[in-house]
């Protein structure tokens, strides 16, 4: 009895250090594979799907290491960032610069406008402490909306980008081949026949997340990490806490900025206008079903979070396509709506997750 | 009349596990109409747990019920939520209060329980619509305050009212339910002056003579004996002495609560020879805008080497000056260290100047609470003298080695007990979390350090260590300290000269040795 008490006791702490909501997750996509290939989609490609989706977007989940770490909670302002990796991506191709360069000079260039518009939105945001997401939201809206009108009317030339028949303003969505169209992803990339593993995206994205690990282990993240824990006790230690956090503001801001560079080589398409919208949500909810609460986030949570919630919903829109093909005998496509419900469904479950720290 | 045998509640074979790990054991005793029972214990000897299961609080459900039985008039109850409790005719006032700010004593009382009338509207839709009875609702809580024989009055908003008043509020609210049989109190006492102290014990025998039973929890083992007719002491999840107030004394429960024996504190400190009279820090005419502690115009030479304490009644400004100094709050005057002024209002320029503070709010200011034991110990040290970093190549990052063990080193001196230096603050003991504070403090070496109500809401076990590791901080390293607490005696114990706080001034300093009739002169003598 005593022996069994002991035994429950470990299988309960295992579960609660894993966290129950993760695991249920992980059983469903592990189910997810099983099906596939008894419904007539091949595993390998499955799980290829899921690696690169990995691949494109494990830089934007880490975007919100950061903030949350400082206490500025979960970055629902992610396009501030986007829009300037875009900034960045069309001055790039603007000046003519082509292949691995591209991307390299979308890098340089978009740092500035990453750290002005990151110490402007940290500034904001220490103006109402307590209240960040809500703010840090309409950030993101507002400014996505403001760039819709600053696409058409900046004075871009280059004939890749712009609107055809008018010679003027930029196209909603870019081509990228012939500019960095996969100069990650193609990197020592691992070719079978059903499988593509992007191994420079994912080293790349090792590199950054090797950065931001080591960043939290210096004096400075340390700071970091203590504000976001508690800002009186960091304040009474001599931290200057609005400092660290228009720092850690700006750090994800440079991330977001990044990160949508990562995931345009690998989808080979640059959106512009009102796509921006719709990368804040998924980003904030990988880190959540990775385990992240408002105030604590790991490398781990990243890793786990962004490779989950890129699974289910690469897999389930297919797998349960299939499945329903083969039930009803029907070859009926409704695999977009399943994308959209899991998507969606995923969002809104991770938000229910959302968990704040005691005071 | 065999009814007139049964007791009001009896206890039998209590006991509680939370995953295994026993916090009561067989817990045994009986309380009759009228009764007032003294329960002390160290912290984590079990007292809030075995109130909890009385109160029927969900936590004990949730964590796998409790074993034993509780007995009310003869009748075994078993509370599902705290609901149950109330109707049965229990009350209790916890430690943090449970009233609503912006609402009057009357309207805290009687909250969801007011005499209601009826209207043209409540007619058609029915009860909830309902006016309230004004006149009857305060009718009836002046009833219930005086039941307690104090004045507090009924129409007062309740975030303007002094602490004192806010506890009795609490406690009237509990009166006025009309089957009252038995009220908790959990250190009721805590946050009152003494004082305030003696007027809420003198309302505790009043509400017993009315037939209620009380059960009081409290620190102070001076005011149990003062006020209850029995005392059961608690350690380690057993009732180690259960025995009537009269045949006991205040050396006798602090023995039975620690299991072992506490040294007689010493009234006098032998005053240090080799002590030089160079002023450390001189204060100019300080202001210190803190909520509840405003300080007005403090002036303070502090001499270096020696234990300054500063007193006062509480709400007359004695935490304001070192919060104002160390520039937590808004502050204005001059502060000069070592011939240096220091600025006010930045809390870097301060602890630069190596000067260190602990906070009297432990859990606002004082923790991490999420983080490691290692974390909070290490980490002003950390920040402000670069201590506990190591250089990998260009960068330099936190030698977690290094932390680890100056953190086993104070958990070792201090006898902080857990389970580990891995262990997040938060699942400390009061007494324990109070040494984490002092740790912090201790590792970053000051030359003077402030310490505020360093053993507030702290066992006796645990106070005598922490003044224990302040003397011998100050002897043995030679720093200076300022220690501010509410407890007189303690004060006197501990310090070389005693400045007493009154109106937001000092009132006067005077050596430990003088008697308490002149500090309590000058307490009063000014204050607002």
């Amino acid at each position: 009895m005593g022996e069994t008490l002991i035994s429950k006791s470990t299988l309960q702490k295992a579960v609660q250090s894993f966290g129950l909501p993760r695991l249920i997750i992980a059983g469903f996509l592990l189910s997810l594979f099983i099906t596939a290939p008894f419904v007539g989609s091949n595993f390998f490609t499955q799980l290829s799907n899921t690696i690169n989706r990995f691949g494109w977007n494990a830089v934007l989940v880490l975007a919100m290491v950061p903030m949350v770490h400082s206490g500025c909670g979960l970055n629902f302002g992610l396009p501030l960032g986007i829009i300037s990796g875009l900034l960045g991506a069309t001055l790039s191709i603007e000046m003519g610069f082509t292949g691995f360069a591209s991307f390299v000079m979308a890098v340089v260039f978009c740092t500035p406008f990453a750290l002005v518009l990151g110490l402007g939105y940290g500034w904001l945001l220490n103006k109402i402490k307590g209240g960040e997401m809500m703010i840090a939201t309409y950030v993101g809206f507002s400014s996505v909306s403001f760039m819709c009108m600053m696409w058409l009317l900046l004075p871009y030339k280059s004939p890749t980008m712009i609107w055809g028949y008018a010679g003027k303003g930029l196209r909603t969505t870019i081509s990228l081949e012939g500019f960095y169209s996969g100069v990650l992803s193609n990197f020592l990339a691992i070719r079978t026949p059903h499988m593509l593993i992007p191994t420079g995206a994912i080293l790349f994205f090792a590199l950054l997340a090797f950065g931001m690990w080591a960043f939290l282990h210096t004096k400075t993240g340390t700071a970091m990490t203590a504000v976001g824990s508690n800002a009186t006790f960091a304040r009474a230690a001599g931290i200057n806490v609005d400092k660290i956090r228009i720092l850690s503001v700006g750090m994800s801001t440079w991330l977001g900025a990044v990160g949508i560079l990562v995931y345009q080589q690998g989808f080979g398409w640059m959106q512009l206008y009102m796509a921006p919208f719709n990368m804040a949500l998924p980003a904030v909810s990988a880190i959540l079903i990775g385990g992240a609460t408002v105030n604590k986030a790991s490398i781990i949570n990243v890793v786990l979070g962004t490779f989950l919630f890129q699974g289910i919903v690469t897999m389930t829109p297919t797998v349960i396509n299939n499945l329903m093909m083969v039930i009803t005998g029907q070859g009926l496509d409704i695999s977009e709506v399943i994308r959209v419900i899991a998507s969606n469904g995923m969002i809104l479950y991770a938000l229910t997750r959302k968990s704040e720290v005691t005071r | 009349m065999t009814e007139k045998k049964v007791p009001l509640l009896e206890v039998r074979n209590v006991s509680k596990d939370f995953f295994g790990n026993k916090v009561l054991n067989d817990i045994n005793f009986t309380m009759e109409e009228g009764d007032v029972l003294g329960l002390v214990g160290e912290n984590g000897a079990g007292k809030s747990t075995l109130m909890k299961i009385l109160f029927g609080m969900d936590v004990i459900r949730e964590t796998g019920g409790y074993g034993g039985e509780v007995i009310i008039n003869g009748n075994v109850v078993k509370f599902v939520s705290s609901f149950d409790a109330l109707e049965s005719g229990i009350g209790m006032v916890h430690q943090e209060f449970s009233l609503i700010p912006g609402f009057t004593a009357t309207e805290n009382i009687l909250l969801n329980r007011e005499p209601q009338k009826y209207n043209v509207i409540s007619e058609i839709f029915g009860k909830r619509l309902n006016t309230l009875n004004r006149s009857s609702m305060k009718e009836k809580a002046e009833d219930a305050i005086s039941k307690l024989g104090v004045k507090i009055d009924s129409d007062m908003v309740i975030n303007r009212m002094p602490v004192a008043h806010k506890q009795f509020t609490e406690i009237a609210r509990e009166l006025s339910k009309d089957n009252m049989k038995l009220l908790i109190l959990d250190e009721p006492t805590d946050v009152l002056t003494e004082k305030e102290a003696e007027t809420l014990l003198e309302s505790i025998g009043t509400v017993a003579k009315r037939g209620i039973a009380v059960i009081f929890i409290t620190h102070r083992l001076h005011e149990i004996l003062s006020v209850c007719n029995k005392v059961i002491v608690m350690r380690d999840g057993l009732i180690v002495k259960d025995v009537p107030a009269k045949e006991t004394n205040v050396e006798e429960i602090t023995k039975w609560m620690v299991g072992r024996k506490v040294k007689e504190q010493e009234t006098k400190r032998e005053s240090d020879p080799d002590k030089s009279n160079k002023t450390i820090m001189s204060v100019k005419n300080l202001w210190v805008d803190m909520p509840g502690e405003t300080v007005r115009n403090v002036s303070l030479d502090i001499t270096e080497g020696e234990i300054l304490g500063i007193g006062g009644l509480a709400g007359q400004g004695k935490l304001g000056i070192p919060n104002g100094i160390m520039g937590l709050y808004e502050a204005g005057g001059k502060v000069i260290l070592k011939g240096k002024e220091i600025p006010l209002n930045s809390p870097r320029q301060c602890l630069d100047a190596n000067i260190a503070f602990v906070s009297e709010d432990r859990r606002g200011v004082g923790l991490l609470l999420d983080e490691t034991l290692e974390w909070n110990i290490a980490f002003p040290a950390m920040q402000i003298k670069n201590k506990f970093l190591k250089k990998y190549g260009p960068i330099t990052w936190r030698d977690e080695k290094a932390i680890e063990k100056v953190t086993e080193k104070y958990v070792e001196e201090l006898q902080i007990k857990c389970t580990g230096t891995k262990q997040n603050a938060k699942e400390l003991s009061g007494g324990n979390q109070q040494k984490i504070c002092l740790a912090k403090a201790f590792a970053l070496e000051p030359g003077l350090l402030f310490v505020s109500e360093p053993t507030r809401g702290i066992d006796v076990g645990a106070k005598a260590l922490v003044l224990d590791a302040l003397r011998r901080f100050n002897r043995e390293k030679g720093v200076t300290v300022v220690m501010i607490s509410s407890e007189l005696e303690e004060l006197r114990s501990v310090c070389d000269r005693i400045a007493i706080v009154s109106g937001g001034k000092i009132s006067g300093i005077l050596p430990a040795t003088e008697s308490s009739e002149k500090f309590g002169m000058l307490m009063v003598s000014n204050v607002r």
